[in-house]
């Protein structure tokens, strides 16, 4: 573990270093104009965050559930040739309830951008 | 002593990542040139010699050194900081548990060519690469822009979406090599299919292998999958940065590259295996032998693992700069609904086949 800690160690100090260069190297030279949002050149209107399509909150949704999914098939796949016929039963029932969820979703729109 | 030799392992592969992603840069504009019939970078000079524009690299990241710190006034500033580090940092630590070449004797000592061969490497990995989420996501909200926002958001949809198909088409590999060492996959890697055919990854999972392949590639967020990005239209979630902040964003898109490339060579084409070479030499299946001495094998293991790493990246640059964008929906839909259902089958296949071979 203790290679673990000297490359977190390491890393992170690279990243803040890198970080940290352009504060220390740089020049500073700020005028209003420079300050404003980019936006094509055009005066901005709004700057406050805009509400976003529910679209994506719905992804995260089906990310969530399905990687749960996912994280139960890695220890199976892991005994699988100890295990024989039985982890292929056990995970063929698995697998089908997980393709029900999926065919509902699909079914209901979820994976659709129109 | 193992903390030196420890040390030693860490900077050497440091120096390796760093140089290579400088040089990933010079190969991506020198590629592109190729293709678009151009020149490419090559004024770049150190007292008059320049040799194909090779100092380009080291130019551009002076450049970027020296340039203004600049902290929008309208950000959130403490996040618009912390983006980019995580950004780099979670990408730049993938390549502690890649084995580089086998373990080598060094005065009675052994020693392993890889920094930290953890039991569960290959989801060390892919937490870590899924962790790199944070970085897209902050920068976009922290910006408090309305185009990095929607970059920001784009581009998490994007790698959650693939981040379940990478997750599953790499299944079907760990029931074939029972194990989640990066270094014991390698190893067990080694044999002969058949009596000539290397006994690679990609022998024994080619559909595993091919959505691994479309889904890392969606991971790295260049061109047919660059959506957070999109050079033509929003520019991205990291509109609002500038000199070696931006410069971590994009020395992560070359290390994702990277990381890639070694994850794709290490799981599906024998990582630092040689086809036929063994301990002591060449065993041809046709019969022919060559005997070499003990360093020259591992010279030649660790001169395959760079040369399959080269080709990898050569190819995803390659990819880069000949395919168009996705529409977000074909994104979407290639994700969802034919690298998921795919993966499903290619496990219950590769279940069905092990029952039946066994």
């Amino acid at each position: 573990m203790i290679e673990l800690f000297f490359v977190f160690l390491i890393f992170g100090l690279l990243g803040v270093v890198l970080l940290s260069m352009n504060a220390l190297l740089g020049p500073r030279r700020t005028n209003p104009n420079k300050e404003k949002p980019f936006e094509c050149g055009s005066p901005y209107l709004q700057n406050e965050i805009k509400p976003f399509s529910v679209k994506f909150y719905l992804v995260a949704f089906l990310f969530l559930l399905f990687d749960i999914e996912v994280v139960f098939f890695f220890p199976w796949a892991l005994i699988f040739k100890q295990m024989k016929e039985s982890a292929l039963l056990i995970m063929l029932a698995y697998v089908i309830v997980l393709v029900v969820g999926f065919v509902y979703a699909w079914k209901k729109g979820a994976f659709e951008w129109d | 002593m193992d903390i030196v030799i420890v040390l030693i392992k860490i900077v050497l592969a440091l120096v390796w990542f760093l140089v290579l992603t400088l040089y990933l840069t010079w190969l991506e504009r020198k590629e592109s040139a190729v293709i678009q019939d151009r020149v490419g970078a090559n004024r770049a000079s150190i007292f008059g010699i320049r040799i194909l524009g090779l100092f380009q690299p080291f130019a551009d990241a002076i450049k970027m050194i020296f340039k203004e710190d600049f902290v929008p006034a309208f950000s959130k500033k403490f996040l618009h900081t912390l983006a980019p580090f995580l950004s780099f940092f979670f990408v730049a630590i993938c390549i502690t548990a890649m084995p580089f070449g086998n373990d080598i004797m060094v005065g009675g000592r052994t020693i392993s060519l890889q920094i930290f061969d953890a039991n569960v490497g290959l989801l060390f990995v892919l937490a870590m690469l899924s962790l790199g989420i944070y970085g897209i996501l902050l920068s976009g909200w922290a910006s408090n822009n309305r185009y990095s926002l929607l970059g920001g958001i784009r581009g998490a949809a994007q790698l959650i979406s693939y981040e379940v198909a990478l997750g599953l088409s790499l299944v079907g590999l760990i029931m074939v090599f029972p194990s989640l060492k990066l270094s014991e996959i390698v190893q067990s890697q080694g044999g002969l299919l058949f009596g000539f055919l290397p006994k690679w990854g990609v022998f024994l999972q080619p559909l595993g292998f091919i959505i691994f392949l479309f889904a890392a590639l969606a991971e790295t967020k260049r061109v047919p999958f660059d959506l957070p990005e999109g050079e033509s239209e929003i520019i991205g979630f990291f509109t609002e940065y500038g000199g070696l902040k931006w410069g971590l964003f994009m020395m992560t898109d070359f290390m994702e590259i990277i990381i890639v490339s070694t994850l794709l060579t290490t799981l599906f084409f024998g990582g630092w295996q040689v086809p036929w070479l063994s301990a002591d030499g060449f065993q041809f299946p046709w019969g022919g032998q060559w005997q070499m001495a003990r360093w020259l094998v591992i010279i030649f293991q660790v001169l395959a693992f760079n040369i399959k790493v080269f080709f990898f990246c050569w190819l995803q640059i390659l990819i880069r700069w000949t395919y168009p964008r996705f529409r977000y929906d074909q994104l979407m839909d290639m994700g969802w609904k034919l690298l998921v259902p795919l993966s499903l089958v290619n496990i219950v296949g590769t279940g069905l086949l092990l029952m039946v071979i066994k």
